[in-house]
């Protein structure tokens, strides 16, 4: 049996800025090759925190007090910096929340989607132009030309995401993060979002961590799905075992709160303040 | 008609003076007493200049607006503000309209003094106390800046602080899109128990057209600053006309899998 492509074991860590307040507590969770797993739970949980581990850019103030993040077999907590530089970027990537300041504003396009193809694979500038032009037809750019050489303020917020999307790729990376890569655009530019996602993962054959609050999203594009509270797993499964079938409460009222247009009457129920009080009794918080 | 609280019709707005840019385009709505009215449609569709120019924050370059019966396109200032309470807006970011150094307590108190709705301190706080039980914040959150609340507790001292003055007709601007759902529930059942209980008519702003069906009477598809369908809607909902209607509905997705969802529907998703 060969390792999974990422296994995340007992990972916790604490808030040094919040009094060593726990915001990672015992997480698991593994990926295989080519999976999409929706990483979820409400503001706070602890998405970002997980994504960052997995990137190597966590902060100062955020503690790890335990576990590994094994990625092919190696654990990249305890890494030397070295090598865990010549992972990231190249095995492991990042589609970013936001398409407006993810970019540097006083680069071209073309410079900022080429310096890795040069500097980290070795490809002539005249290649890199080629892959990149590649790239931008990929993620559906109908004027690759005219986006290689533009700023990225001369481009919408969508196509921004795009080539966000494309840089994401850009070096076949094993492994591709997506934190929150739609929650700021149109639902309309949110789905040609997805799509591209999807097909970039799927002819690429990448492993994708979808960070999301939207179980709509997480039902469309992702095979598994961990739902976090507190920084806790609470709920973990395949996507469809979860959605039809949520064995925890918290699952449950999640699923009820949220409104459905084809559904008027269903929908708008706060998680009952019962359920709180349960989670927080099993998680041990007073 | 008396039963319309808040008319426009053939609005236009232009930003930039006489050489900007056209915003709206002929806009034409109708909001009755106590109805709740969506406007839904894209980013730059014109939702904000809509709801900026009914309250006339922003000036228009051609239509009219009737308040209660009174045209008010171009009310001067003066004349405007006894209506300015009886018109109230919730915004999107509390915190941008809360003043960070005033206490909660200020921040309801003074409106209420202001308007001449409470004779003296001691009676805009018992006005206060009742209505912060109302939107089930604990009177301890009185003495707290709005930076010390959460994002759903700042929603509900914004819609605490509009309600208070027991306005006629609220304008919400994607109030809940930055909440968690449970909180963005909590916020909705409550503005809507609100709107029920003081009969309030309100223009309720949003993207999201799974929230507009879950709290509006009507729903008004904008586009490119044009009103692209209107309805009822159970009506809209269920049949939408509009091409463009049918495109915005198709793109939320459930929390159901359904395969297919994401490949290309030929054909009508370009004309988005
Ligand atoms: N730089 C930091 N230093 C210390 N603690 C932090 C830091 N950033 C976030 N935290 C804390 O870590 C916890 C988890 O935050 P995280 O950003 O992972 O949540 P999230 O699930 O991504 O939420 P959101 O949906 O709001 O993005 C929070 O309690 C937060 O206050
Ligand atoms: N103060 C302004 N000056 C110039 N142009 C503006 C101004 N405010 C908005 N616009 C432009 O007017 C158009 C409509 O903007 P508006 O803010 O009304 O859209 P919206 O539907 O509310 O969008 P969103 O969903 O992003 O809030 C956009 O093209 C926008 O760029
Ligand atoms: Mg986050
Ligand atoms: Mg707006």
């Amino acid at each position: 049996m060969t390792a999974s492509l990422l296994s995340i074991s007992g990972l916790s860590a604490v808030s040094d800025r919040e009094g060593g307040m726990p915001i990672l507590r015992d997480v698991s969770l593994s990926l295989e090759r080519g999976e999409v797993r929706g990483l979820v739970g409400e503001s706070g949980a602890g998405k970002s925190t997980i994504a960052k581990a997995l990137l190597g850019i966590l902060p100062r103030t955020v503690r790890v007090t335990g576990g590994t993040v094994q990625f092919e077999g190696r654990d990249l907590l305890t890494m030397p910096a070295r090598e865990l530089r010549d992972i990231m970027g190249a095995q492991i990537s990042l589609i970013p929340q936001d398409p407006q300041t993810a970019l540097n504003p006083g680069r071209r396009i073309e410079a900022q989607l080429t310096d890795g193809l040069r500097l980290r694979r070795g490809l002539s500038s005249r290649e890199a132009h080629a892959r990149a032009l590649k790239l931008l037809e990929e993620v559906q750019i109908r004027d690759p030309q005219r986006v290689l050489h533009a700023f990225p303020h001369e481009l919408s917020g969508g196509m921004r995401q795009r080539v966000l999307i494309a840089a994401a790729f850009a070096l076949e990376p094993k492994l591709v993060v997506a934190d929150e890569p739609t929650t700021a655009l149109d639902v309309t530019v949110q789905k040609q979002i997805l799509r591209l996602i999807r097909d970039m993962q799927k002819v690429h054959g990448t492993a994708v961590i979808f960070v999301t609050h939207d179980l709509g999203v997480v039902a469309q594009i992702c095979d598994s799905v961990t739902l976090l509270y507190a920084g806790k797993v609470i709920e973990a499964g395949a996507t469809a075992d979860v959605l039809q079938n949520p064995k925890h409460a918290y699952t449950k009222a999640l699923m009820a709160a949220g409104p459905r247009y084809d559904r008027p009457d269903a929908g708008l129920e706060p998680v009952p303040q019962a359920v709180f009080e349960q989670l927080r009794a099993e998680i041990g918080i007073r | 008609m008396a039963e319309n609280l808040l008319t426009a019709t053939g609005l236009e707005v232009i930003y930039g003076g006489r050489r900007g840019v056209k915003v709206l385009h002929g806009v034409d709505i109708a909001i009755r007493r106590g109805e709740t009215v969506g406007i839904v449609g894209e980013s730059g569709s014109g939702k904000t200049t809509l709801g900026r120019a009914l309250l006339r924050l922003v000036d228009v370059s051609a239509g009219s607006i009737h308040f209660d019966g009174r045209e008010i396109t171009h009310l001067p200032e003066a004349e405007m503000r006894p209506l300015r309470r009886r018109i109230q807006m919730i915004f999107q970011d509390p915190m941008a309209s809360l003043n960070p150094r005033h206490t909660i307590r200020r921040i309801l108190v003074e409106p209420l003094l202001l308007h001449g709705l409470a004779k003296n301190a001691a009676e805009a706080e018992a006005r206060v106390a009742k209505i912060l039980e109302r939107v089930t914040l604990p009177a301890a959150c009185l003495d707290r800046n709005p930076h010390e609340l959460s994002g759903g507790q700042r929603q509900r001292i914004g819609i605490a602080r509009a309600a208070l003055l027991e306005p006629d007709f609220v304008l919400a601007d994607e109030i809940v899109s930055g909440l968690d759902v449970s909180t963005q529930a909590q916020v909705l059942k409550l503005l809507k128990g609100l709107s029920v209980d003081l009969g309030l008519a309100m223009a309720f702003i949003s993207h999201d057209l799974s929230v507009i069906r879950a709290v509006c009477d009507r729903v008004y598809v904008l586009r490119f600053g044009k009103v692209e369908e209107e309805g009822a809607c159970a009506e809209v909902f269920a049949n939408p006309k509009s091409d463009y209607t049918r495109i915005l509905l198709d793109a939320i997705p459930l929390p159901e899998i359904n395969p297919g969802w994401l490949d290309p529907k030929t054909g009508i998703e370009d004309a988005a």
